[in-house]
């Protein structure tokens, strides 16, 4: 077992476990918090799936800005948000959460002979561009590739995509000021 | 080289934990929070996939863009919550149940 592999399963391990914190945490703000967690480790294991890039824009846009925006609307919401969740009877096996329980792991069951069934690692296209030497190795210029593409094969999703994140912040911007009294 | 199979089961796992989260939680910050770890499990796949397009970088572009994609979505939601907030007073989204003032 190579040291990525052990680094894989901490990674995993720690993301799957503070996400499963979020799932039964009663505290709101404990909840957010945990879920940095979750983003980081997820950025490791992107790491480690060779996509460092990726790591480094999931840190800059998922902690930096919606985890900062999340804090923001719940400082804004008041405290009655809290409130909602500090009452005694929530636990994980309360009768009412079973449907969703229920949905949830037949959902995973689903996925994961899906999954088995599918033998990602024997896929036609892996095999082909592990033959032809088309995976990337871990030699450090995957970034300036990245850089190439995005304004050759992806311009027209990327002009497109910046069209609407400044649609969507406009929208954002809209929704959320203060109506005029009247 | 880490099996994709690993990749594959880790986010499958957090999608689902992702969908319970939805399900279950009565606040909406709680839910966009599910709904963000579910957007991350499909973007981890599109990363491990990706390893395996080193010209054309297919598998890490989408996932750049499934990133701006989530940022987009949580910004006009939070507004949305904030309005919410703003009218009824709760952000419990079982109460918010009419559509007139």
């Amino acid at each position: 077992m190579s040291a990525a592999n052990i680094l894989f399963y901490i990674m995993s391990f720690i993301a799957l476990a503070s996400a499963s914190y979020v799932a039964v945490s009663k505290n709101l703000v404990r909840s957010v918090f945990v879920f940095f967690v979750t983003l980081f480790a997820l950025a490791g294991l992107y790491v480690l799936a060779m996509a460092d890039f990726i790591a480094v824009t999931q840190i800059v846009v998922y902690v930096g800005g919606i985890l900062v925006l999340i804090l923001f609307a719940f400082m804004l919401s008041g405290r009655e948000t809290l409130d909602v969740l500090q009452s005694p009877q929530r636990s994980i096996w309360k009768i009412k959460n079973l449907p969703a329980l229920l949905i949830v792991a037949l959902l995973f069951i689903v996925l994961f002979n899906v999954i088995l069934k599918t033998d990602a690692d024997h896929l036609g296209w892996v095999s082909d561009s592990i033959k032809t030497k088309n995976y990337i190795s871990n030699s450090g210029d995957m970034t300036a590739n990245i850089g190439v593409n995005l304004m050759t094969r992806y311009l027209l999703p990327f002009e497109i995509i910046s069209i609407l994140l400044m649609m969507a912040l406009v929208g954002a911007a809209h929704l959320s000021r203060k109506e005029r009294a009247e | 080289m880490i099996s994709l199979t690993h990749y594959l089961v880790v986010s499958a796992i957090l999608f689902c934990i992702g969908l319970y989260v939805v399900l279950v939680k009565r606040n909406a910050i709680q839910i966009l929070i599910g709904i963000e770890m579910m957007l991350n499990a499909a973007i981890l796949n599109l990363v491990a996939f990706g390893q395996f397009d080193r010209h054309n970088n297919g598998g890490q572009m989408f996932a750049l863009f499934a990133i701006v994609l989530a940022a987009a979505t949580t910004a006009v939601a939070l507004a949305i919550v904030l309005n919410v907030y703003r009218r009824y007073k709760t952000i419990d989204p079982d109460k918010v149940d009419q559509l007139k003032d």
